[in-house]
């Protein structure tokens, strides 16, 4: 069955079904990352563009992978070393792209509705990597691939995302796509960095921790920035994890099943401590392996669909 | 034109209880006559207008014509073809041009170029910077602007933030007798923003303005009105709790005057799905409840003017992304369509009303000379068939601009004409 869309712009409005499909479809690329050949030909002769406007280390090493590992063709862009210096606007550098024949973008952007933008503006398909505080659907997707797969049902799964849940567009995907599959979603941390109106998303707002994590299958801790001290999100970065830094002392109150999650990078000793961070209920490189199936699910999707 | 009749139309004129259906003669841009089956000398033009209606001249007091300095988005000449198509007779160009209307010489300028346009159809009126360069700092030649025949005082686009800075503006202008026009914004509560607070912009994911930025500076800003007696008018109000200030205001007896623009009482921040940056403006589209208390406030009167923030933009500065897209939209050509269709259709105000907010009321608050539907006024009209049932073209728009969000939206009522300074517009 194709997905109901030619695009994977956010979780938001993605039925049920095609998560399902998504996540079933990673599964069997997870073995086939098992395999001492570790590569199918499912989008030979596909060109695949990442245009990357915000640095990223992680996702764009994902993706890359996934690519290469459905043999497609692939050409990095970076803002770095492109013609955003000179001066294109996003449009343009799309449609010259796009000039070059290619059927595919996988774009992170700093602006939300990037990826929209560019789906409204080009032919080809487009993924969304990352826009700005909007969605980072491939994130979310590797994220309840990681829970499904350690707990085998999204349904009823009790999950806290901790942090700074305002800036977050991991947070925001992951709430479409769990409340979708059926999971009770709860968000948590400082006042100033959860939005006044997340409760019409449909979860639980909590500002301590204790109470939030004490009855949750799964804490997903997000990153925090320190830049976010210089217009008073918080006061320090000592008071935060003191406050909101999910500690060894801390998960031994919540149930004794409870997995932690992270998107990466991680600052150790900030919003996770490193004994949590390394320890046997971190799933968080589980998370980055599972990374590559997802995505080489996605790309096969959208790319082999309508 | 030297001598037009237009015969058969309903004359409505609620400043003297005109609500007739009659004929109205013309000569040299004078009505010189209004009643049945009056007839011209030979080679007048003779206008059939059954079934419209015609109203005193609409004036816009809140318009962006962007000459000199950003001719591509419009110009004087382009926007007044714009407001002709809309129904309106006069508007008032904001400051924030390159260079800024803050000395007498942009004054005279833009005067003339309106002159010109249309051959003087459009009254083009200034509103001239309160601070130099629109900085915030320090005043504008107030009193030389006054004299150079400037109807107001406003830094729009940008907030006269600094109270000290406010005070001083209230009680400088106030020598003119002349209103300051705030855009009331909190800049320390938006840096960034790009729309509304609320659940919509939790889920896209875009920097939020919060409505209570805009109440904290009307309440200020009121506070400052009452504490030095001059006039003050909130541009393009948009929350509830600023037109709860002003309501409050009122009771107080202030000179608090405000006005709305159409898009504001239209549209909520749900249309911003799906990322049009012609959903783009600031004030930003606000909350439901925000948009009930807009209409609440025009039907009880204390929303004094309709004007419609008009803002050009060329397409190539609206096709980016979300945050990075200028503020603003055109109004003039659909702003009739929207409050027929939006307040008179549903029975939230009557046409006498309408007619009030945009023609009789910005004319009030800005001290210029009140327009008449009478025998031995001015002719300055505005013609509308308030029945006709049409989908908005953006594309068919005399603005140079065609950056609105109403695009392909079914309205009921436009202008099909407009009589000025001796000139008839029709469409």
């Amino acid at each position: 069955m194709p997905l109901a869309s030619r695009h994977l712009l956010g979780l938001r409005g993605v039925p049920k079904e095609d998560i399902q499909q998504i996540l079933d479809s990673a599964a069997s690329f997870r073995e086939v990352l098992e395999r001492p050949i570790k590569k199918v030909p499912t989008l030979q002769g596909k060109t695949i563009v990442n245009l990357f406007y915000e640095s990223s280390t992680r996702t764009r090493i994902s993706f890359d992978l996934a690519e290469r590992r459905l043999s497609a063709d692939v050409v990095h862009f970076t803002s770095d070393s492109s013609s955003v210096k000179k001066g294109e606007t996003l449009r343009d550098t799309a449609r010259n792209l796009e000039a070059m024949k290619i059927d595919m973008i996988v774009v992170r952007h700093s602006a939300a509705g990037a990826a929209k933008f560019l789906s409204d503006v080009v032919k080809a398909n487009v993924v969304n990597a990352g826009d700005g505080a909007h969605e980072h659907p491939t994130q979310a997707l590797l994220d309840m691939y990681t829970l499904r797969e350690k707990f085998n049902s999204l349904e009823g799964l009790r999950v806290c995302i901790l942090g700074d849940i305002l800036h977050s567009r991991v947070a925001r995907s992951n709430i479409h796509g769990l409340l979708t599959m059926g999971a009770k979603v709860s968000v948590c941390g400082p006042r100033t960095l959860i939005p006044r109106d997340i409760g019409e998303m449909g979860v639980e707002v909590y500002t301590d921790v204790d109470e939030a994590i004490r009855d949750v299958d799964a804490v997903n801790v997000l990153r925090i920035q320190h830049e976010r001290m210089e217009r008073a999100y918080f006061p320090s970065i000592r008071e935060y994890h003191r406050v909101f830094g999910l500690t060894a002392e801390r998960l031994a109150k919540a149930k004794p099943h409870t997995v932690v999650l992270h998107p990466g990078p991680i600052n150790r000793d900030v919003e996770l401590s490193a004994d949590v961070a390394d320890g046997e209920r971190s799933l968080i490189l589980r998370q980055v392996l599972n990374g590559v199936a997802v995505r080489m699910a996605v790309l096969y999707l959208i790319g082999t669909g309508s | 034109m030297t001598t037009l009749l237009l015969k058969n139309a309903r004359l409505v004129d609620p400043s003297n209880r005109l609500d007739v259906e009659s004929d109205i003669l013309i000569v040299g841009g004078k009505i010189t006559k209004i009643g049945k089956n009056l007839t011209a000398e030979s080679g007048a033009e003779t206008v059939d207008l059954s079934g419209k209606t015609v109203a005193p001249g609409f004036l816009d007091m809140h318009v962006h014509f962007r000459e000199p300095g950003f001719e591509h988005k419009e110009t004087i000449t382009t926007g007044c073809a714009s407001a002709a198509a809309g129904g309106f007779t006069g508007v008032c160009c904001m400051p924030n041009t390159d260079p800024a209307i803050d000395n007498p010489a942009v004054v005279s300028f833009i005067h003339e170029r309106g002159r010109e346009a249309l051959e003087g159809a459009v009254d083009v009126y200034c509103i001239a910077a309160v601070t130099k360069n629109r900085e915030g700092k320090l005043l504008s030649p107030m009193s030389e602007l006054a004299a150079a025949g400037v109807v107001a005082f406003s830094d729009d686009g940008s907030p006269v933030s600094d109270a000290e800075i406010m005070r001083r503006a209230l009680e400088y202008a106030g020598m003119s007798g002349k209103p300051v026009i705030q855009h009331a914004e909190e800049s320390s509560m938006t840096k960034g923003g790009a729309m509304n607070e609320g659940r919509t912009s939790t889920i896209l994911g875009l920097p939020p303005i919060p409505a209570v930025a805009e109440e904290i500076m009307v309440g200020r800003d009121i506070r400052l009105a009452e504490y030095t007696g001059a006039a003050y008018h909130v541009a393009h109000v948009s929350t509830a709790g600023a037109v709860d200030h002003v309501r409050r205001a009122r009771v107080l007896g202030l000179k608090v005057t405000c006005e709305v623009t159409p898009h504001h009482f239209s549209l909520t921040d749900d249309a911003v799905e799906g990322f049009d940056t012609n959903t783009k403006m600031n004030p930003p589209l606000r909350g439901k409840e925000d948009v009930a208390a807009m209409k609440e406030a025009l039907r009880d009167g204390t929303i004094d003017v309709i004007a419609t923030d008009h803002a050009p933009h060329s397409p190539d500065e609206k096709a980016v992304e979300f945050v990075n897209a200028p503020f603003g939209i055109v109004g003039l050509e659909t702003a009739i369509g929207l409050a027929v269709t939006g307040l008179v259709e549903p029975g939230i105000i009557s046409l006498n009303r309408m007619i009030e907010l945009f023609s009789i009321n910005p004319r009030k608050i800005l001290g210029l000379p009140a327009v008449e539907i009478a025998e031995g006024k001015p002719a300055n009209l505005t013609i509308m068939d308030l029945g006709v049932e049409y989908t908005v073209d953006t594309a068919s728009f005399k603005s140079k601009s065609k950056n609105s969000p109403f695009g392909g939206k079914k309205l009921r009522g436009k202008a099909v004409g407009i009589v000025n300074n001796g000139r008839a517009i029709f469409a």
